[in-house]
C-alpha cells in the first residue's frame, strides 16, 4: 500500500489520532525541559555527529577492533551480511541450547529482520518482554513508535487486551495494576529463560563493551538472567571509544524520553565468571547498510541513534501515526532510513511524506539534516522513473520560469483563463487540494505591472 | 515596496526574474533548480541587497543554492552563488537584524494572530523578528497563537501529493486561528498564507489572511 491511501486509513481513526496527539505533545514538552537543562547542548549535538561520522567513516576497521575486543573478552562474533542471515546464526545458536523459548529485549534491529518470525517457523517462541512490545505482541498489532511501540493504543484498549489474554476479568486500566499483570506474566519467564536476545544502543569498538538503555528493568533481567546471551545490531551502532558513551548516554535519554538518564543502563563486556551468561554471542548486521554507506548524502541517516525525538514533534506523523509508514522506522527518521535500508522502490514513496518543515532536524540529537536527505532521497526515487507526468510537469515549468516573457505570458493567462484553470485545477491532477481549501484568488493586476505603471 | 521606500531605501524591481526554483529543487529535480539559480544569480547579481517576503525562497538561495552549485561542479557557479547568496534576506531579517528597525511607523487597527513560517524559523532562524515589528505597529492588538511554530501543512508539492494529511495540518492550524478570535492571520511566507487562506475560505470562517508586509506598510487609521 502506498503512503498516502494508508495515510488515508490512519486519518479516519479518530482514536487512535486522540491517542498520538496527547501522547506526544507530552512527550515533546518533557523533552524540551530535559533539554533545556544542558547549558551546552549544542556543542554537545555536535560532539555527538562527529563521533557518529568518526565511526561511519573507518567503519570497516573499527568493527574488526570490536570484534577482537569482544573475542578477547570471551564473547563470539558473527557477521551477517542481510537478516536471513542474522536469523539463520541466531536460530542456530537457540537451537544449539536445545530450547524452545527465549525472553527478547526490545530491539528494532531484531523487529527489522522479522527475527520473531523466523525463530517461530523453528518452533522457538520468543517473547517480548518491553511492556509496549508485550501488548504489540499479545494484540498481534504492528509497533507504530521507535520508542513507544504501542503509542496508539490508550489505556482502555490495554485493559481490554489484558483482560483477554494474561490477566484477570475484572482487570481495571489503573496503570499500576496494568504493570503488574505485565510483570507478574513475564516474571516467570525471565526465572525460566535460558536464552535472552537483545539489541544494542551502542557498542564500543575499543572495549568490545554493548550497551543496552531501558525503563522497565526487563531488560537488565534479559542480559542477566539467562545462560546465554544474543545480541544482533546494526553495524552503524558502533562507537570508536568508552569515552564517546559519555556524549551518547547524556544526547540519548533527554532526547527520547525526556529523562537525564535511563532507569536502567545496562552495559557488558564479553563475559563474566560467576556473573551473568556464560556465553555471549554478538551478531553483527549489515542489512543494507553498507550500501547506505556508499551513498555520500544519504548515509547521515546512518548517524540516527533511534531516540524519536523527530518523530514526537513532526506533524506528519503526528497526524498518521506510525502505521501509515509500513515500516519499524516510521516518521522522519524512517521516511530516510526505510527507503535506503531497503529496496528504494519498496518504500519510495515515504521521502515525499513530509511537508519539509524542519522541526524534525531542529531536535536530532546527532544533527541529522532530515529534510536535506528527504530532498535527497526524492531525486533518487525519481531517477527511478514512474513520476513521467511530474517530470514533464517540472521540464515546462522549468520552460516557463527561465523567460521573461514566457513567465509574463503565463500570469496573463492565469488571469484570464481564470474560470478555466480553477475547472481544470479541480478536476485534474491537482484536484486533492480542493479537498480542504480553496484556489487563491488571481489578483486583477499583477505586481509588475503595478511597478510599470506606477507613477 | 511602499515600506521600504517609506524607510528611505532606493528599491529596484528586476523584471526579469520569475521563481527561485525551490518548487524544483524541493521535489528532487535538481538540475531544473539549477538551472534557475543560475537565472536567479544573473538578474540579482548586481544589487547591494535583495530582500524577498517570503521566508522559503530566501532559505532556497541561501541554504540550497550553495550545496546545489557545489554538486553540479560548476566552480564559477558556486563563486558566484558564495558571493551573493548572503545578501539575500527575508523581510523582517533585513528590517530588524541588517537595519535595526523595528518602529517601521506603520498603523493596522486589527485583530490579528502570527503564524511562524517554518522555514524562516528553521532554516532562516529569523526568531521573533517578525513580532517585534508586529508589536510596534500601532493599533493593532496581537494575539499568541498556540502551537504558531507548528507548519501549516502546504509544503510545496506536498499539499498535493498527500493532499489528505497536508489537509489535516491545515485543519488543526485553522481549529487554532479560530480559538484565537483573530480577524486576520498573518506570516511572512505568501505560500502559508495561500494554504490557510484557502482553508479558512473553504470554512467560510471570518478571518482572512495577511501578508507581514501588507501589515507593515499599512497606515490605515492615521489622518
Amino acid at each position: 500500500m502506498s503512503f498516502r491511501h494508508a495515510a488515508h486509513a490512519a486519518l479516519a481513526d479518530t482514536q487512535m489520532r486522540t491517542n498520538l496527539h496527547h501522547a506526544t505533545r507530552t512527550i515533546r514538552a518533557r523533552r524540551q525541559e530535559a533539554v533545556g537543562e544542558v547549558a551546552g547542548w549544542e556543542p554537545l549535538r555536535t560532539e555527538g555527529a562527529r563521533i557518529k561520522d568518526e565511526a561511519l567513516a573507518s567503519l570497516d576497521v573499527q568493527l574488526e577492533t570490536l570484534e577482537a575486543a569482544v573475542t578477547a573478552a570471551g564473547g563470539r562474533v558473527h557477521w551477517a551480511r542481510d537478516g536471513a542471515e542474522a536469523c539463520a546464526i541466531v536460530t542456530r545458536l537457540v537451537q544449539a541450547e536445545g530450547v524452545h523459548e527465549v525472553v527478547k529485549v526490545k530491539s528494532l534491529a531484531t523487529d527489522e529482520i522479522h527475527l520473531n518470525e523466523a525463530l517461530a517457523m523453528a518452533g522457538i517462541a520468543a517473547i517480548e518482554t518491553d511492556l509496549a512490545e508485550l501488548i504489540v505482541q499479545l494484540a498481534h498489532d504492528r509497533q507504530s513508535h521507535i520508542l513507544v511501540p504501542a503509542i496508539h493504543r490508550n489505556r482502555a484498549e490495554i485493559r481490554d487486551l489484558f483482560r483477554r489474554t494474561i490477566g484477570p476479568a475484572d482487570l481495571s486500566d489503573d496503570p499500576a495494576e496494568l504493570a503488574e499483570t505485565a510483570r507478574l506474566h513475564l516474571r516467570e519467564r525471565f526465572l525460566r529463560a535460558r536464552v535472552g536476545i537483545s539489541g544494542a544502543n551502542f557498542a564500543v569498538a575499543e572495549t568490545g563493551t554493548v550497551c543496552v538503555v531501558e525503563s522497565e528493568g526487563n531488560g537488565r533481567m534479559c542480559t542477566t538472567l539467562p545462560e546465554t546471551l544474543i545480541t544482533v545490531m546494526g553495524i552503524e551502532k558502533l562507537i570508536p571509544r568508552w569515552q564517546d558513551l559519555g556524549t551518547m548516554l547524556t544526547l540519548l535519554p533527554r532526547s527520547s524520553t525526556g529523562e537525564r538518564m535511563s532507569p536502567y543502563t545496562s552495559l557488558w563486556t564479553g563475559v563474566t565468571a560467576g556473573d551473568g551468561p556464560r556465553a555471549f554471542h554478538l551478531v553483527l548486521l549489515d542489512a543494507g547498510r553498507t550500501d547506505v554507506l556508499a551513498d555520500p548524502v544519504g548515509r547521515e541517516a546512518l548517524r540516527c541513534i533511534r531516540c524519536s525525538a523527530c518523530l514526537n514533534v513532526c506533524p506528519v506523523y503526528e497526524h498518521v501515526g506510525g502505521h501509515a509508514y509500513e515500516s519499524i522506522y516510521p516518521g522522519p527518521i524512517g521516511a530516510i532510513l526505510a527507503p535506503q535500508l531497503a529496496r528504494m522502490e519498496q518504500h519510495a514513496d515515504l521521502p515525499f511524506a513530509s511537508s519539509l518543515c524542519g522541526a524534525c532536524a531542529d531536535v536530532c540529537p546527532v544533527k541529522i539534516d532530515i529534510p536535506r536527505l528527504l530532498v535527497h532521497l526524492r531525486g533518487r526515487a525519481n531517477e527511478q522513473g514512474g513520476h513521467r507526468a511530474q517530470q514533464t510537469t517540472m521540464r515546462l515549468l522549468r520552460g516557463v520560469l527561465s523567460s521573461r516573457r514566457r513567465y509574463e505570458l503565463a500570469q496573463r493567462a492565469a488571469r484570464h483563463g481564470r474560470g478555466v484553470l480553477h475547472r481544470t485545477w479541480q478536476h485534474g491532477p491537482l484536484g486533492a487540494w480542493n479537498d480542504s481549501r480553496e484556489l487563491p484568488e488571481v489578483p486583477a493586476q499583477s505586481f509588475r505591472d503595478w511597478w510599470r505603471t506606477r507613477p | 515596496m511602499r515600506l521600504l521606500e517609506r524607510l528611505g531605501h532606493e528599491v529596484v524591481f528586476p523584471v526579469q526574474q520569475t521563481c527561485c526554483g525551490q518548487l524544483h529543487a524541493n521535489s528532487g529535480f535538481e538540475s531544473d533548480g539549477l538551472a534557475l539559480a543560475r537565472r536567479f544569480v544573473r538578474v540579482f547579481g548586481g544589487a547591494d541587497v535583495v530582500v524577498a517576503p517570503s521566508g522559503s525562497c530566501v532559505a532556497m538561495v541561501r541554504e540550497q543554492y550553495p550545496r546545489l552549485a557545489e554538486t553540479s561542479g560548476d566552480a564559477h557557479l558556486l563563486g558566484e552563488v558564495r558571493a551573493h547568496a548572503p545578501r539575500v534576506y527575508e523581510l523582517s531579517e533585513l528590517l530588524v537584524g541588517v537595519l535595526g528597525v523595528e518602529d517601521v511607523g506603520a498603523s493596522y487597527p486589527h485583530r490579528v494572530t502570527y503564524h511562524a513560517s517554518c522555514h524562516g524559523l528553521r532554516s532562516l532562524r529569523i526568531g521573533d523578528a517578525p513580532l517585534r515589528l508586529l508589536r510596534a505597529v500601532r493599533g493593532i492588538e496581537l494575539v499568541e497563537l498556540d502551537e504558531a511554530e507548528a507548519c501549516c501543512g502546504f509544503g510545496g508539492t506536498f499539499a498535493v501529493k498527500n493532499a489528505e494529511v497536508s489537509g489535516a495540518m491545515l485543519a488543526a492550524k485553522l481549529e487554532r486561528i479560530a480559538a484565537t478570535g483573530a480577524e486576520l492571520c498573518t506570516a511572512g511566507d505568501d505560500s502559508c498564507l495561500m494554504q490557510i487562506g484557502g482553508g479558512l475560505r473553504r470554512q467560510g470562517a471570518r478571518a482572512r489572511t495577511v501578508h507581514l508586509a501588507e501589515i507593515l506598510a499599512s497606515t490605515e487609521g492615521v489622518t
